[in-house]
């Protein structure tokens, strides 16, 4: 496009430097030292022959379940969440919640999710036995997809809102079953909202770390928990600072992959 | 564009409101004198009223700041930017505090209440004629448990209970590789303090043996699970476990014979202290007998302080559990500092096992 | 489009509305536990409340906790807006890559890595820790939600406006605050809600920059975590829910009301 705003993105520039790039160098730097503040590759090399990889994996493919199951969840609420009266007020009441300390929040799952919680005294009232939820697979992927929900719904209702309806009733007009509309028409101008949605939960699942201990308790172990580890308690932040490079360059893997390319090539 | 405006004055007038608001309120909080301390301690582990008191017979305004863990602490400490006059870290760290030279000596002199301390909790090895740290609360590791829901059989009198098959899914470990291996060790008959990579070896193998029992491994949440009977059995701190009992009395806690940690949170004052004299103050207040008293009352934690037992209730002092006699103590061992590459080992087993688990 | 959902939809929406709220409505009803933790409710008591009123140091805490949430959100957006129509109007989309990959590195990487280098950069540069050095780490930590949330309503707006508008002879000001703005409004304070939440949730990265008094209440929480978190906490978690929503609602229908009465504010 022909607009250029040089001058009113030097913040944003000068952010990048400061907080991105200098922080990048230290990381570097520091994934560069051993123990005893020496030069050394070895824990590059560590990555690679240790249980890291392992973890990698892990990481991986939690970040992906989640970032599927917040999806499928979230496109179809935020779909409804357009069509309410008050939306913006529905839409708002979405996000509150998200504002509410998470470390608490956690907590009182751990109390839902309880042998003599709400959701175990619904399971007894249906007739079923009581089963402990938590430190499952299961209540792991539940409270990350609820940390991740408002995140995920807020770009895709951004991109719905403005939707012209017009472009649907034409489809229907046209003999399209509401799967075609939605396969052909709805979800292609909503694209962006999506891909947004995706690396705002994708992206910090990776390092998700708290509730790996508090909610599944530490049965599953991804990049984030191993890097806090390194950090806080080895006092190794040599380590850290390799399995945090990993993580960026992981990062830089899915950019690439879900670049917007053709849609860019207009704005 | 017009709202947009709007919205961003609103926030700047609200901002402007809230912290005039906020400056009242410090107002009204500190004592007035100009002489302030920064004291640096967990979240909770202290009562408030004591920091009223001390503001009241000092004149000197009390900040107070929290911090989750002793390494997160440490690094702040280590890096500087801003200063702290008394902080609690526990034994392992006043060490490594005290060989990168972080810590100022301590002037006995201006501690008169230092007397009521016991002399077991001075002179210990980590900070010998405690030249820099001044004991405020201890404790051990052990095991909690509910009698009520387990065999008959198991008293976790040895560590090997753990093991026992009628746990299957109910053990809950504590998360710190420290304490895991050296429960693993411990069971072994070996110290906690292990240098010997091979006996390391075979607390991790042993410790994997352990898989189908455990349920998870966790932290400080485990309070909740504990008290609301969610957990059976729980390896943890001696003052997280006083804090389930007092809330379920149907627990019980026992530290296991073969041996275990003892563990001390210090007082200490940081070379970036600027208040010295304060800092002086405020330990020897915290040493009094009544304020001891008080504050155990409302942590919930063992104290030192032989002067405070007299006041305190004989059930609470007279508790073997987590007040355990001198022969008892023998087996226990206070942390030492292994060094961070044999920490690191430690940590790598204990990853290691957590990885192993199913 | 003003189709009224069905009574399946209703059922959905409902679904995921109280999940959300769940765990906030389980806070807050042990907030009147007798008792002293979550768990087992022994006895209605408003105790906790009592408590919240009586401790200034917390009140100032949640003070100084809004007070950098709303400040930082505020100069995150403002930054990341403009940041984002800056990627935009990059021609070369290797580089566009590039920068959007940069942004993202701060969400990707743990809180504990950058508290850390931040507390090292502050250190270096000599920033007095404390108010100064918590916002400006908010602001930071914010800016890539607000870019990542700006970015796809810049993506979907038809270039012929802005390209029709400086045809027109409007100056590029006219075309940012008329035509760019108003469209991307709905990005824009998503991007601003968003850097709320990563303010309100943060506890490592302002530990490690913090200093000299200062505290937010995710500091106070975390490391109350050892000793047991007071049901004080619960109960100022609710009457800051309460307040929050009751604000929202409040804000929402005097908008829609001055919307009717024919001062459109869009």
């Amino acid at each position: 496009m022909k607009f250029k705003s040089k001058s009113a993105s030097v913040p944003y520039i000068i952010w990048i430097a400061l907080f991105v790039i200098a922080p990048i160098g230290l990381v570097l730097y520091y994934s560069m030292l051993d123990l005893n503040g020496e030069f050394t590759l070895v824990n590059y090399k560590n990555f690679f022959t240790s249980a890291y990889l392992t973890m990698t994996l892990t990481s991986f493919w939690y970040a992906l379940v989640i970032t599927f199951f917040t999806l499928i969840i979230a496109y179809p609420t935020a779909y409804l969440l357009t069509k309410t009266r008050h939306k913006h007020l529905w839409l708002m009441l979405i996000i509150i919640p998200s504002w509410i300390n998470l470390l608490l929040k956690t907590y009182a799952f751990i109390g839902i999710f309880g042998l003599y919680g709400p959701v175990n005294a619904v399971i007894k009232l249906l007739g079923f036995d009581p089963t402990q939820i938590l430190f499952t697979d299961f209540s792991f992927v539940f409270v990350a997809v609820y940390i991740f929900i408002p995140f995920m719904i807020i770009p895709i209702f951004n991109a719905l809102d403005k939707m012209n309806p017009s472009l649907i009733y034409a489809a229907r007009d046209l003999g399209a079953s509401p799967l075609t509309t939605f396969r052909r028409v709805i979800f292609p101008l909503t694209i962006e909202g999506v891909k947004s949605g995706v690396q705002v939960t994708f992206i910090p699942a990776l390092s998700l770390f708290m509730i790996t201990r508090l909610i599944a308790g530490n049965k599953v172990i991804t990049l984030g928990t191993a890097i806090e580890q390194q950090f806080l308690v080895a006092q190794n932040w040599g380590m850290g600072s390799t399995i945090a490079v990993f993580l960026i360059l992981i990062m830089f893997a899915i950019m690439r992959f879900t670049r917007t390319k053709k849609k860019g090539g207009r704005a | 564009m017009k709202s947009l405006i709007q919205i961003m004055l609103a926030i700047v007038i609200a901002c402007g409101l809230l912290s005039f608001a906020a400056s009242k309120l410090e107002a009204a909080n500190s004592a007035g004198g100009k002489d302030t301390l920064v004291v640096y301690n967990w979240g909770e582990y202290i009562d408030p009223s004591l920091i009223d008191q001390f503001e009241e017979e000092t004149g000197i305004s009390v900040i107070y700041e929290t911090y989750d863990s002793n390494e997160a602490m440490l690094t702040k400490i280590r890096q500087g930017g801003s200063a702290y006059d008394v902080v609690v870290p526990s034994e392992y760290t006043i060490e490594t505090m005290i060989k990168e030279d972080l810590l100022i000596e301590i002037d006995h002199s201006k501690l008169p209440n230092l007397q009521n301390i016991d002399p077991y909790f001075l002179d210990l090895p980590f900070d010998p004629k405690n030249k820099y740290s001044i004991p405020y609360f201890w404790g051990t590791v052990g095991v909690v448990y509910n009698p009520n829901e387990i065999p008959k059989h198991i008293t976790f009198d040895s560590w090997d209970d753990l093991w026992d098959p009628a746990l299957k899914n109910k053990v809950f470990l504590v998360d710190g590789a420290r304490e895991i291996m050296g429960m693993g060790l411990n069971s072994l008959g070996y110290s906690l303090n292990s240098r010997d990579d091979n006996q390391l070896r075979e607390a991790l193998e042993k410790l994997k043996l352990l898989n189908g029992n455990v349920k998870a491994i966790i932290g400080d949440e485990i309070t909740p699970l504990m008290i609301n009977n969610e957990a059976t059995v729980a390896v943890t701190f001696s003052g997280q476990a006083a804090d389930m009992m007092f809330e379920n009395e149907e627990l019980d806690y026992a530290v296991p014979q073969e041996g275990s940690n003892l563990w001390f949170d210090n007082m200490v004052i940081p070379k970036t202290s600027k208040n010295v004299a304060g800092a002086h103050q405020f330990m020897n207040f915290m040493l009094d007998a009544e304020v001891a008293a008080q504050n155990t009352d409302y942590v919930g934690y063992a104290i030192p302080n032989k002067a405070a037992w007299e006041l305190l209730d004989d059930e609470v002092v007279n508790d073997e559990r987590f007040y355990p006699h001198e022969e008892s103590r023998n087996n226990l061992e206070v942390y030492e500092n292994l060094g961070l590459e044999l920490l690191g080992t430690y940590n790598e087993y204990f990853l290691e096992f957590k990885m192993s688990l199913e | 489009m003003r189709s009224e959902l069905t009574a399946k939809a209703k059922v959905y929406l409902a679904i995921v509305f109280i999940i959300l709220y769940a765990p906030i409505f389980y806070l807050i009803f042990y907030s009147f536990n007798s008792g002293g933790s979550m768990g087992s409710f022994d006895g209605f008591t408003l105790e906790h409340y009592q408590a919240v009123f009586d401790d200034n140091r917390l009140l100032a805490i949640l003070i100084n906790t809004v007070i950098v949430a709303l400040l930082s959100a505020l100069i995150a957006t403002i930054i990341g807006t403009l940041g984002a129509i800056g990627i935009v109007s990059l021609r070369n989309y290797k580089i566009r890559n590039i920068v959007l990959s940069l942004n993202n590195i701060l969400i990707v990487s743990p809180d504990v890595v950058i508290g850390a280098s931040f507390l090292i950069l502050f250190t270096m540069i000599g920033v007095k820790l404390g108010f100064a050095s918590v916002l400006i780490s908010h602001i930071a930590f914010s800016i890539p939600i607000v870019v990542l949330m700006v970015l796809p309503k810049i993506l979907e707006m038809n270039t012929n406006l802005i390209d029709a508008a400086l045809d027109l002879g409007a100056n590029r000001r006219d075309v940012l605050t008329r035509v760019i703005v108003p469209y991307i409004k709905p990005g824009i304070l998503a991007g601003f809600f968003m850097a709320l939440t990563y303010s309100l949730d943060d506890f490592a990265v302002t530990f490690f920059v913090t200093g000299n008094g200062f505290s937010t209440l995710s500091v106070e929480i975390y490391s109350m975590a050892r000793a047991g978190i007071s049901l004080t906490v619960n109960a100022i978690s609710g009457l800051v829910f309460i307040v929050t929503v009751g604000i929202v609602v409040m804000y929402y229908f005097i908008t829609m009301r001055s919307k009717k009465t024919g001062g459109s504010i869009q």
